[in-house]
């Protein structure tokens, strides 16, 4: 049986000309993106809230990639962070830093790996509900700086991890939520590689910054996360049809 | 032998009571300043808001977080008896050993205070299995090795429990937090024993045959109706180590018995 099979309409998107013009845009600020970026504050490098909103009206020409609503909108949300984990590690063995160990090249190889066949699986799987190919802005990593990468790589990895945990609960159709949660152990995995890759023996691979005194892992709402990977996609995302605040509150 | 009628279905009615006697103040101050509030204290809401007074349904929930307790007190007392046994762990890997222990111990407290009177209470254990892993808290490669054992099949629980949470999404999400930190666990552990920090395919790597149920069902090629082999040149392995699989209740629950006194 195919688990995709019956989708319902999602919110759709653009043209690919029309995405084509945006690809200097930024990401599309939603209500729930502006919550998300006051709730992580100065946690994102050189964009505080108001230069978003001046981005925002600089940069508000076509429209933006819709996510769309529901259980696509959210699984679309998942496609977006996966594209750019996979075009992240592609980057990074294809240009591999200086002095790479093959233990290091391994792990990193693995994950590209995985984060493909995640990007894939929802790519085939939602089909023409599938949102675009996204293309990403690194310019901002230093792809010959080991420190560059592998921060980097933990960045995403964490994100990628408080995102699933965000978006269980947005999702209706539980053999989506098991799939989601198929793939985000996998990325706590690849984020306690990446951070012994940085920290070898040390509490650093669940440390005091990602895992709190209850002992729980982050979770985030899109918004929050939309926010942090804004700066690494050049495509304006919408995720407007995603999450209304209302559901993020209250479910 | 315990069983799992009597780890599992000691559901008390005071927890129903109290859940339901939560005033409209407590679920109010709880949702609207989630941030502040601690997890026990959200679990109670949503069940409470989720449930209201049908004081037959919060069982399923009940029942998931005390299989959830079951399997955080089996890790807690483990690591806490291996963190105290001397000469058992390298000075190199304490560090790593003493954040898990830190975090099994932070889960049974949450799901206690969580459950509240109908928490299980705390099984007696044999770690050595009768015998089986005589030196387990004496030898470092035994003790890692059930270590990554019960990661593993922590990861595997936590995740088949999730779609009985669907109707509790605060519940679900503090599910959730606990379990990717598992899977950050087990990719530490298995690091320190020089295995790949995913699962790959069904293998149990150099772990005794006794675990291979733990990795059984594990090396899926099809994920959504997709087969991902072939896509993008991906193999079989690469495919299978993306994305780890459920374990079903009656599936750990086996995996687990043989370290249940008794």
């Amino acid at each position: 049986m195919k688990l995709f099979d019956n989708l319902p309409p999602s919110g759709g998107f653009d043209s690919p000309l029309e995405i084509a013009s945006s690809r200097r845009s930024f990401l599309h600020w939603s209500s729930a993106a502006i919550v998300g970026a006051l709730a992580v504050g100065a946690s994102i490098p050189g964009l505080t809230i108001d230069n978003a909103f001046a981005e925002r009206a600089a940069n508000n020409v076509g429209r933006a990639v819709d996510l769309g609503s529901g259980d696509i909108g959210v699984l679309n949300y998942a496609y977006a962070l996966e594209q750019l984990e996979a075009a992240f590690y592609t980057q990074v063995l294809s240009t591999p830093y200086a002095n790479m160990s093959s233990a290091e090249k391994s792990v990193l190889n693995d994950i590209r790996s995985h984060e493909i066949a995640h990007r894939e699986l929802f790519k085939a799987a939602l089909k023409g509900k599938a949102i675009p190919a996204l293309e990403a802005d690194f310019t901002k990593v230093d792809f010959n700086d080991r420190m560059s990468v592998l921060k980097t790589a933990q960045t995403f990895e964490d994100l990628g991890v408080s995102a699933y945990n965000g978006a269980g609960r947005l999702l209706k159709n539980g053999d989506y939520l098991l799939l989601a949660g198929k793939i985000v152990s996998v990325e706590a995995r690849h984020a306690a590689a990446i951070r012994i890759l940085l920290n070898p023996k040390s509490a650093a691979f669940a440390g005091d910054d990602i895992v709190d005194d209850q002992g729980l892992d982050k979770a985030a709402m899109p918004g929050e996360v939309l926010a942090a990977a804004g700066p690494f996609i050049k495509t304006r995302i919408s995720a407007d049809n995603l999450v209304s605040m209302k559901h993020a509150e209250r479910n | 032998m315990t069983s799992e009628h009597q780890i599992l279905d000691e559901l008390d009615a005071d927890l129903v009571e109290r859940l339901s006697s939560s005033g409209p103040a407590v679920k109010k101050a709880a949702t609207t300043l989630a941030a502040a509030a601690t997890a026990p204290i959200i679990i109670a809401v949503a069940a409470t808001e989720a449930f209201g007074k049908d004081k037959a349904l919060p069982k399923k929930i009940a029942d998931v977080l005390n299989f959830a307790l079951t399997l955080e007190y089996l890790e807690d007392e483990f690591y806490r008896t291996g963190v105290n046994s001397s000469n058992l762990i390298p000075a190199e890997h304490r560090a790593v050993f003493e954040q898990i222990a830190k975090h099994e111990k932070a889960h049974v407290e949450l799901l206690r205070s969580a459950l509240g009177s109908a928490a299980v209470k705390k099984p007696k254990f044999d770690f050595t299995a009768k015998g089986a892993f005589g030196d387990v808290f004496s030898n470092f490669e035994t003790f890692a090795a059930l270590s990554q054992a019960f990661e593993d099949t922590g990861v595997r629980a936590y995740k088949g429990q999730a779609g009985n949470l669907i109707s509790a999404p605060d519940v679900l999400t503090i599910a959730l937090q606990i379990h990717s930190v598992e899977a950050r666990h087990a990719a530490a552990v298995r690091t320190i024993r020089g295995d790949t920090p995913w699962i790959v395919g069904m293998s149990r790597g150099s772990l005794p045959a006794a675990t291979q149920a733990i990795y059984n069902g594990d090396g899926q090629s099809t994920q959504g109706g997709a087969n991902l082999i072939g896509m993008m040149d991906l193999s079989k392995s690469e495919v299978s180590a993306a994305f780890d699989e459920p374990l079903s209740k009656a599936a750990v629950l086996k995996i687990v018995t043989p370290f249940l006194a008794g």
